[in-house]
């Protein structure tokens, strides 16, 4: 589906990238831990968070993650929505929970991902 | 932020290096570096693969030095083998690298979970990105970590 999809689904509000609307996406991975964001998720998935800080948006740009829903009706800072406008990442924000955010993605065949690379020993 | 860069020819291989000044407890600025190493890796043409994973490593690295030294250093090096990033810093070192190694064990403060990291992921997370990983460290005097992908993947790591 496409980020306008993503974007009417949630009855989300677009913070930052309205030109990216057009822009496909298949997966997504939901956390508030930025720690487990970077051990998992895949490249070119929207990422369903809860945390609205700076790191946020360098978490996404490091991963190449594709957009950030901010769950929970949260607004992010002006300093996250800079960062986001600098770095070209798409900002949506929803007033559904994490799990609501989640299940309706779902619901329209968004899928999970998981990227565990492998370990070495 | 940033250091001193230079490109220089080595046995006939151009070797691209940078150094750059990661400034302890600034939250605001972490993750500046790693930002500015994807950008440096993406403009020579590397592929996309290899640059998310420099940039990964880079990235927990410069949290780490944020989050528990003074100051520290990073050094990227580029050739057309391999990326090697060497993280440096006055930290107090780690007590026992086998427990830091650990999945799951941290010594965060609340600051760092703040921020939403300290889940202890991110050594585990930069050893599982790299293809060669070492890690020393002195109590009392700093830790030091070099981190290598290569650019010719002998066994590619990423399903």
């Amino acid at each position: 589906m496409t980020l306008q999809d993503v974007k009417d689904i949630l009855d989300a509000e677009m913070i930052v990238g309205g030109d990216k609307l057009d822009m496909e996406v298949k997966t997504a991975f939901g956390a508030d831990l930025m720690s487990d964001v970077l051990a998992y998720a895949k490249a070119g998935s929207l990422l369903l968070t809860g945390l609205t800080n700076p790191q946020v948006i360098r978490t996404a740009n490091v991963l190449d993650i594709a957009a950030i829903i901010v769950v929970r009706g949260k607004k992010p800072p002006q300093e996250t929505v800079n960062l986001a406008d600098e770095m070209h990442i798409p900002i949506l924000c929803t007033k559904y929970i994490l799990f609501e955010t989640a299940g309706r993605l779902y619901q329209k065949g968004i899928v999970g991902c998981v990227e565990k690379v492998q370990s070495k020993s | 932020m940033r250091g001193e860069s230079s490109e220089q020819v080595l046995n006939g291989q151009k070797i691209f290096e940078e150094l750059f000044i990661i400034e302890g407890g600034n939250f605001n600025k972490a993750g500046e570096v790693a930002s500015r190493i994807k950008v440096i890796l993406k403009n020579m043409g590397i592929p996309d693969e290899l640059v998310r994973r420099a940039a990964l490593v880079a990235y927990e690295s410069e949290i780490n030095i944020v989050s528990y030294a003074k100051q520290g250093y990073m050094k990227l090096t580029v050739n057309p083998d391999l990326i090697m990033i060497e993280s440096i810093d006055e930290g107090e070192g780690i007590v026992d690298i086998e427990l830091a190694m650990q999945e799951g064990y941290s010594t965060a403060n609340d600051r760092i979970r703040e921020m939403g990291f300290g889940a202890g992921m991110g050594l585990c997370n930069i050893k599982n990105y790299s293809d060669y990983f070492d890690l020393r460290s002195k109590i009392g005097k700093g830790t030091y970590l070099k981190m290598i992908i290569e650019s010719q993947q002998k066994n590619p790591k990423t399903e």
